[in-house]
This record gives C-alpha cells, structure tokens and sequence, in this order.
C-alpha cells in the first residue's frame, strides 16, 4: 500500500469514546490533562461530550461524573490550537442541546444515526450548518448495510447541510476489504468539497488496517483514541496509528513522541480496565454488536449469570442497534428466568 | 336516540385507517366521516368502500355537514402544523377533538391515568401525547401512585417502517413532548425521553423501558402491585400490552420491561407504537360517548 504523501486530520475520541470504557466517570482534571496533552501533541480535533453524545445523561446509558457542559467549560478556553467536537444521537440529544454546546465554543458537531435512520437528523445537521459549524454525517453500524444503501443515506445527511460523512464500524466488524469498498463508494458519490471519515474499533484487531485501507479509498479523517481508550476493544490507537503514517510517509502533523507519552503517562494510568481485545470484546466484532454492549454485558453476567458472550451473540442476532442498551438487561433477565436462575 | 357519538376522522393516512377500521366495532363511538385533501387518496377511497362519507375538501370540507349529521367527536391524525386550525374550528361548532399529532395545546390524555378527570370536566381539546408516551407514562404513574419519583426516564424503541415522516422530520418534538408528559401526567417531578429506531426485518414488536427513581427505597410490594394493575387497565384498550421483565429493583431505582404488541388492524402487528395511539385516542372518545350517555358530562348544546 502507498500511502506517500497524503495528508489526513485525525481525531481523538478518548475522551467521549473512552466514557463507555470509563462509564462517563472521567474527571474535570483528567478531561483537562487529556485534551492538554493533546493540544500539545499537535492533534488538531478532540471529541469531548458523554460516551452517547450530548444529552446523554440517564440511568439508561449512565449518568456522568459532570455534565458536558461542565467539562467543555473546563477544557475549550484551555486549547491552544486542538478544536473540540461534540457527538449528538438524535432521540437523545436535541437542538437545545446542540446550542448549548455552541455556545460553549464547540466547533464540531458530528450527528450521528444508525446507518439507515438518516432521514431523523435533518433539523440537527441543518441547524449546526447553519451556526457555520464544521457538521458531519455519522452513519452508525456501517457493517449492517451495503455501500449503495450507505452512499443513499449519506447522500441525505449532505443535503442537510453535512460537510463531512463518516463510515463509523460501530461494532468493529469491519475487515479490510470491506473499508475500502464503503469508503470508496462514499468518496465517488458524494460531492467533491465533502470530506470522508472512518471510524473504527479494535473488536476484530482491524483497527488500523482498516483506518489505513480508509485513507487509500480516500478518507481525509480518521478517529482514533489514545491508548485506544473507548468502548469494546477501544478505538484505533492513536499513538500506534501515528507512528504507522510516520513509516508511510503519511502527514497527520501530530508529534508521536509526545502522543505517546500522553497515552503512557496519561491515559493508561486512568483506565478502569486494560483495554484488549478480551473474549467479550471479541464476541462484538465477530457477532457485529454495538461495542458500548460490552460493559453493559459484562454487569449482566455478573448480576444475572448469564455469559456475557451468550447475551452479546443473541443481541447481533436479533439486529440491535446502538442506543438499546436496555435490552441487555432484559435479555439476561428472560434467560436467567427460563434456566430457573431467578424466580419466575 | 343512539347512544353512540358520531365522529370524523381528519387523516386517511394509515393512522385515521387503523383508527376507523377500530371505531366500526365501537359500542359508543359511529365512524361518519373520513377528511383528506386529496382526492385519489387510498385511504379516502378504502374509507368509501367501508361506507364512510369522505371529503378531499380539507376541514373546511366537512364543516357544513358538521350539525347535519351531528358530528360530535373529531380525530386530528394529520400533522402538529395544521392541527390547531383544525382545532379552532371544530370546536366553533361544538366538535370534542381529540388530537393524535405532537401538536399539544391541549392537556395530555392517557387513559388509564387521568382520563376520567378529562371526561368530569369536559376538555374540548385533548392530546395523546406520543406513542412513546401512552406506552409508558402508565408505567410511571404506577410508581408515582405507591410513592414520590424524582426522576422518570423512557426508552421507547420502535421499527423503522412504523415511524412516518413527519416523526423523523421533527424528532426533538418526541422527546420534548414525552418527556414532558413523564412529569405532568407520570407525576416523576423530572422526566427525560430517548427514542431508538430499529430497522430489523423482520420487524421488532415495540418495545419500551421505563426507569424511575424514587425519593427513598422503593416499596417493592406495593410497585409490583401497582404496576400489574396499571398493565391490566392498559390491556383493556390495547390487548398486546405485556409486562416483558421487572420490576426490577437497583437501590431506589426501578425499571419495567414492557412489549407493545399491536391489534394488527390496518398496520402490521409489529407497530405497536402506531396501534397504542389509536386505540388510546378510541378509548378517550368512548369515554365521553359513555360519560355524556350517563348524564354526567353534557355535550355543547345544539
């Protein structure tokens, strides 16, 4: 692969991304020495908002340590040149909150959809375009559709107003292969001045194989998270993901010793669990599952015995998508009933 | 004299075709008219094959039959923008509306849980709030009833085929007006919605989670209780309503586990989400047709 002489913008998700891994418990400080860190790396786009986006908060997806608020007030006026971005699932967040996070200095504002749902985000997308904000098109659980079914849909989010699409592999089911064809059909399809980007976990150990086949197929951003902090087996690690375009002669302007040194010094020390590809972790990218699941899952076996895996397997197959958390613990819970686990 | 009122419809979309294939076997409510605006519609012609008197004419259309055939009840199944038009002038002429769009102005109807006060005190305009809304509001009104909730949160989840445009149009207005709902009708003092859209095929039921937390720790008895008689009174009207799982309970936090199945009318049996409404926006108008039978609530005099 040649990769020579290309440029692509990368984008931190450890700190929103990461809140699953953390169950939204990261603190003011930690927030700010992250996205300090990252500023002084050169990483010039950091996503900052709860794990499921502005409006977020809830007992279904976890209340947060702070609100999104309370951190962007906290880190934006600390950036020297990074631009902080806020996720937004339509169905949770909303347009209040879209201009709260606006008025905070938020200069990014992804709106996210399952891949097939993008006709809800108009009035999302249209309002943030219209606040002269850079506004992308995440098209979720991209695994789930065909390139011309995700090229339809993305199509959609551009006439809203995006000026950027994303391929987001919600599930980290993604192989190479299949990058390269959802990619290369968003780059001919959409209009010319609209960028592509890719999203990836590490469920399959794709991760950067895939954000590599993304930038070939014409991708001009690519999330990754540093130390790979973010739900199932965490994000493209970003560290790694810099060094790798260093050998490719790939510009990111992103300086790899001091990205390395925010994930060991920063970013390990703070995490709950080592991020790895575990057997659960595993199971979403093989079984193509919203990777935010795995915790969920993992407190289901605990509380109701029922394998984690098992649940994770019969949650792809019954085609759930991102945001159903709940039917985690009712699943576990019509199991654990049926082997007589629980009282009936 | 009949003691069924006779209704209009405004809406042939697949909402006012479910709703009038329910209301033809209503013991109190006679489906009379079917208002669109556009003539070749399906749903004006499905409703002329059933007997029903249709005009594409709009409101406007049906008002100068409105005292003629002693149209008393209006459905409003067309959209928020053009309901409170729709609203004004029914009401002129002495029509109850019951309105099925997010438009809202007036009070929130959920059957089981503040239908009779509507039906004592003759609310001339009612909203059913959303789907999301009928699905599970009666779910936290059975928390609220055994003891303080201060926070009441709803997840609805429903297949994508079942959510027309303009709900996706203006998705905000879903969660803003249910989650409302949650307070002033659940009795949580705070309430938040989420809705999830699932494209699956085949379709998935509806499927609804409603969390709450109480001020102190929860009497478990006393829920449980409350909850299967609140789920009793909601299959009354909607037969496909079950308790899937809970209540479970978390130190003060309480979460049930609900399915909607539909009634399968005119719209799949999987949107559930679609079937609860028309089934609650019936239910609101049989009670008045009962109501006004007994003596207890006089309609506007003609």
């Amino acid at each position: 692969m040649n990769l020579q002489g290309k440029s692509v913008r990368l984008h931190d998700m450890s700190l929103r991304d990461g809140m699953h891994a953390k169950q939204h418990q990261i603190s003011i400080e930690q927030m700010v020495s992250v996205a300090t860190g990252l500023d002084a790396a050169g990483v010039p786009l950091i996503e900052i908002t709860h794990g499921d986006g502005l409006g977020g908060a809830s007992l279904n997806y976890g209340f947060p340590a702070h609100s999104d608020e309370e951190y962007f007030c906290a880190v934006i006026p600390q950036m020297k040149q990074a631009k902080v971005s806020a996720l937004l699932l339509p169905g949770i967040g909303t347009l209040d909150h879209l201009k709260m996070a606006h008025e905070h200095g938020v200069s990014t504002i992804r709106v996210a959809t399952h891949c097939t749902e993008a006709d809800v985000s108009g009035q999302h997308i249209g309002m943030s375009a219209k606040m002269g904000l850079d506004t992308v098109g995440f098209l979720m659980m991209a695994h789930m559709v065909s390139p011309e079914k995700l090229l339809e849909q993305a199509r959609l989010m551009e006439s809203y107003g995006a000026n950027c699409i994303y391929c987001t592999d919600s599930a980290g089911y993604m192989l190479p292969d299949e990058v390269t064809q959802k990619i290369g059909a968003l780059r001919a399809g959409l209009n010319a001045g609209t960028e592509v980007g890719f999203h990836g976990h590490h469920n399959m150990g794709m991760a950067i194989a895939n954000s590599l086949a993304a930038i070939e197929a014409g991708a001009a951003r690519i999330d990754g998270s540093v130390a790979g902090l973010g739900a199932g087996a965490g994000n493209t690690p970003l560290e790694v993901f810099v060094a790798v375009l260093e050998r490719m002669g790939v510009n990111s302007g992103v300086d790899l010793y001091k990205i390395m040194d925010v994930a060991e010094d920063l970013v390990v020390p703070m995490m709950d669990q080592p991020i790895r590809l575990d057997r659960d972790a595993l199971t979403l990218g093989y079984a193509g599952v919203y990777s935010s699941f795995l915790l969920f899952a993992k407190r289901a076996e605990q509380k109701y015995g029922i394998a984690a895996r098992e649940l994770l397997v019969e949650l792809g197959r019954r085609g759930t998508v991102g945001g159903q958390e709940d039917m985690i613990e009712d699943l576990a819970l019509t199991l654990s009933r049926a082997r007589g686990v629980l009282p009936t | 004299m009949s003691k069924k009122l006779r209704a209009a419809i405004i809406g042939p979309g697949n909402i006012g075709t479910d709703l009038l294939m329910k209301m033809c076997r209503s013991q109190w409510i006679e489906p009379v008219w079917m208002v669109g605006v556009d003539p070749e519609s399906e749903g004006l012609k499905r409703a002329r094959e059933m007997g029903i008197k249709t005009t594409a004419g709009g409101v406007d259309g049906l008002l100068p039959h409105v005292l003629d055939d002693d149209i008393r009840i209006a459905f409003d199944a067309t959209s928020a923008y053009v309901h409170a038009e729709n609203s004004r002038k029914l009401n002129e002429l002495g029509v109850i509306m019951i309105d099925l769009t997010p438009a809202a102005i007036g009070p929130y109807c959920v059957p089981p849980v503040n239908l009779k006060e509507h039906a004592s005190s003759l609310a001339m305009n009612v909203n059913m709030v959303t789907c999301g809304g009928q699905a599970t509001i009666p779910m936290v009104a059975a928390v609220s009833r055994v003891q303080p909730v201060s926070y009441g949160e709803i997840v609805a989840t429903v297949s994508s085929g079942s959510v027309g445009p303009g709900t996706r149009q203006n998705i905000d207005e879903f969660t803003r007006t249910t989650a409302g709902a949650v307070e002033k009708i659940g009795g949580a003092r705070r309430g938040k919605a989420i809705i999830v859209i699932n494209p699956a095929e085949p379709p998935l039921m509806m499927r609804d989670t409603i969390h709450c937390l109480t001020d102190d720790e929860p009497n478990q008895d006393a829920i449980r209780t409350s909850v299967l008689e609140m789920v009793r009174e909601v299959q009354r009207y909607v037969p496909g309503y079950k308790l899937i799982n809970g209540p479970v309970f978390d130190g003060r936090k309480v979460s049930i586990f609900i399915e909607v199945e539909g009634l399968g009318d005119f719209l799949p049996k999987s949107a559930g989400n679609l079937d609860i409404m028309t089934a609650a926006g019936l239910r609101t108008a049989e009670m008045f047709a009962e109501e006004a039978h007994k003596g207890t609530l006089q309609l506007p005099v003609r």
